[in-house]
């Protein structure tokens, strides 16, 4: 089957600027910051793949390639028949309404001198030349398949609690039936009795409108519940790549088992052993060459320094690692 | 006698719509060399509980009824001469954001041996020296070279060990970290909580740790107070609280949250926390909880002694174990 959504070899560089780059060029060093530095994925129609990593490991970046709110610098992006990354202007406003994106600030994202209707409404203005009983009756059922109910449509932003306006931002995504969003982090901001709602109610909505997910979060345990495979992202570079099932049960590079070693389990009875890396994440200014996690690494050898890219050690299990083997 | 004892502690915040009750006869208490952790959803009163144990709230908060031993001497009847000589001394609070919590146009360094200066009248070279041994014993590498830079020069893991380092300047009794990993990655998370369990049995100092992630509670504490609305629900063990949680608030708290060890059906808490503002004088989970009775709405149900290391506050609990005796 064709995947919906096909990355290749995408990257980002970002350029440094001011008087420290200008001494690195003169120094013969590079001076760009890698942020995505070659990463390929495809995902499924109904399919969510979670993407993780810590802090600046590059994964909202590479969610904001693939919708083009920022341009690549290189790689491509094929959402469907459509390559997103040579569309021009007037292309991509029309592929702006297949592929959405739910932001992490429920507050910031929200314009706060518009009612929830007019924001749930305007992505429908933009994108569609439906007469307005029509955006009317379709705003009407987005507001009640989010769970807000059609109280809320006059409400503004500061008459609703952090849970509500999410559920706002999810609604004006998905209200141009989109085939393809991105989550970043959509449940990070919100309290623990919340997030459970929030993750069940995106989990509906995938089912019942057939949508595909990409889903970053550094909340490992969400991804688990909600990702069908899992991308692991390690300073501008996915690490491995496989079935959700199969990463929690079998994690093979060294920095995913460090990384789920780390998250704390709410069972006291719980002992596992902690695989606890090195010192922190490199600048990606100044990348190692090699593995990335080299440095780090408690079983780097010598073929370490030997550059590495993702390869299948086990049917559709990848990792980009020297020392797992098959 | 444990080292700190709340007793029917109740803060009001005055509104022009009458008074919030932040929290309401709360009964809390920690031992020597114990960490507890205080968990509970945001508005659950965990903060406004360990500011008022810091009498750190400020008007229109105020504190109205209960008492804050610290070793047998009321925290409430100090005058504020003497209570500021228990905040940073005995008593000190590592805040929920570290870097916000460092003045941005100071030297780490400057306001470490501040610090020592202030406590242990040390004069300023040796107070640098002390600052440096500091920063090792929290585990920020090359802590000479810390020392000299600025908060925005430092990563949020190293921000956190600052403000540990800074926390245990004074040895003090008890400790409270408010949050000490929201906001970290993980694996920088796992390290700081190794360092406050590390630094707990090593100094002996009493930690409150509050949180609303279950899995520092399991994995970092020895016992665990629940906490709703204000109101302390359940307090137990954190092996007993795990196993056998009795509070239907606590219940429903576990089984709300997804985690990694196991395959879970996500069941999330019913209704949302109460409006604090004239609130009923009964349990406050009663809008929300499956297994209310009557009584709930209008008395507040105690704080019951089910085993020797676990309280629980409901009718409901009461009413079952009534019916078995």
């Amino acid at each position: 089957m064709r995947p919906l959504l096909r990355v290749e070899g995408l990257a980002k560089n970002f350029p440094m600027r001011g008087f420290g780059a200008w001494l690195d060029a003169m120094r013969g060093r590079g001076s760009d910051v890698r942020a995505v530095d070659g990463v390929s994925f495809d995902i499924a129609t109904g399919e969510t793949l979670g993407l993780v990593g810590e802090s600046g490991c590059g994964k909202s970046t590479v969610a904001r390639c693939v919708l083009r709110l920022v341009e690549p610098t290189s790689g491509s992006v094929r959402l469907d028949a459509t390559d997103v990354t040579s569309v021009d202007a007037a292309g991509l406003q029309r592929l702006r309404r297949s592929m959405q994106m739910v932001f992490q600030d429920p507050t910031a994202a929200l314009n706060p001198r518009l009612s929830v209707r007019q924001m749930v409404e305007e992505p429908l203005r933009l994108h569609s030349d439906a007469p307005a009983r029509e955006r009317r009756e379709k705003t009407d059922a987005m507001l009640v398949a989010v769970g807000l109910g059609l109280e809320f449509g006059d409400r503004y932003p500061h008459e609703l609690s952090g849970g509500q306006k999410q559920r706002v931002n999810i609604a004006r995504a998905m209200v141009t039936d989109p085939r393809f969003v991105v989550l970043d982090e959509p449940t990070s901001a919100l309290d623990v009795s919340l997030r459970s709602r929030i993750i069940l109610l995106l989990e509906t909505l995938r089912e019942t409108l057939g949508l595909s997910y990409l889903f970053i979060s550094h909340d490992i345990a969400t991804v688990k519940y909600l990702a069908h495979r899992v991308a692991v992202m390690y300073l501008g570079v996915i690490v491995e790549l496989t079935d959700t099932r199969e990463l929690f049960a079998r994690p093979l590079h060294p920095y995913t088992k460090a990384l789920l070693s780390a998250v704390p389990i709410p069972d006291p009875e719980a002992h596992r052993e902690r695989l606890v890396l090195a010192g922190e994440v490199p600048s990606p200014i100044d990348v190692p060459a090699g593995c990335r996690l080299r440095g780090r690494c408690p079983f780097a050898q010598a073929v370490c320094a030997e550059p590495v890219s993702l390869r299948e050690v086990a049917p559709d299990h990848f990792v980009a690692c020297h020392l797992v083997a098959g | 006698m444990s080292l700190l004892e709340l007793s029917d502690l109740t803060v009001h915040f005055a509104t022009d719509a009458g008074p919030v009750e932040a929290v309401h006869k709360v009964n809390l208490w920690v031992g020597a060399g114990e960490i507890m952790g205080l968990v509970g959803e945001s508005g659950s009163g965990k903060t406004v509980t360990a500011f008022s144990i810091l009498r750190l709230i400020r008007p229109p908060g105020r504190i109205v009824r209960g008492s804050i031993r610290l070793e047998g001497c009321d925290l409430l009847a100090l005058s504020e001469e003497e209570m500021r000589r228990v905040r940073g001394a005995r008593i000190s609070l590592i805040p929920q954001n570290p870097r916000t919590a460092l003045n941005p146009v100071i030297t780490v360094g400057g306001q470490i041996a501040r610090l020592f200066e202030l406590h242990r009248g040390l004069p300023a070279r040796a107070a640098w020296e002390r600052g440096v041994e500091a920063l090792d014993q929290v585990g920020v590498p090359e802590a000479p070279r810390r020392m000299r830079q600025y908060a925005h020069q430092l990563s949020g893991g190293t921000c956190q060990r600052v403000m540990i380092a800074m926390a245990l300047a004074s040895s003090p009794q008890l400790l409270i970290a408010d949050e000490p990993t929201t906001g970290l990655d993980v694996s920088i998370a796992a390290r700081i909580l190794d360092l406050l369990r590390e630094l707990g049995s090593r100094t002996g100092a009493a930690i409150i740790l509050i949180t609303h992630d279950l899995g520092v509670v399991a994995e970092t504490c020895h016992r665990v107070s629940v906490m709703h609305a204000g109101q302390l629900v359940e307090s137990a063990s954190v092996r007993t609280l795990f196993q056998q949680p009795m509070h239907p608030y606590t219940r429903a708290l576990v089984r709300s949250i997804p985690r990694i060890d196991r395959e879970v059906a996500l069941e999330p808490i019913p209704g949302s926390v109460p409006s604090l503002l004239n609130a009923s004088p009964g349990c406050r989970y009663v809008t929300r909880c499956l297994d209310r009775l009557d009584i709930c709405r209008q008395i507040l149900p105690p704080l019951e002694l089910i085993d020797p290391d676990h309280r629980v506050a409901c009718h409901a609990v009461e009413a079952s174990r009534a019916a078995v005796a």
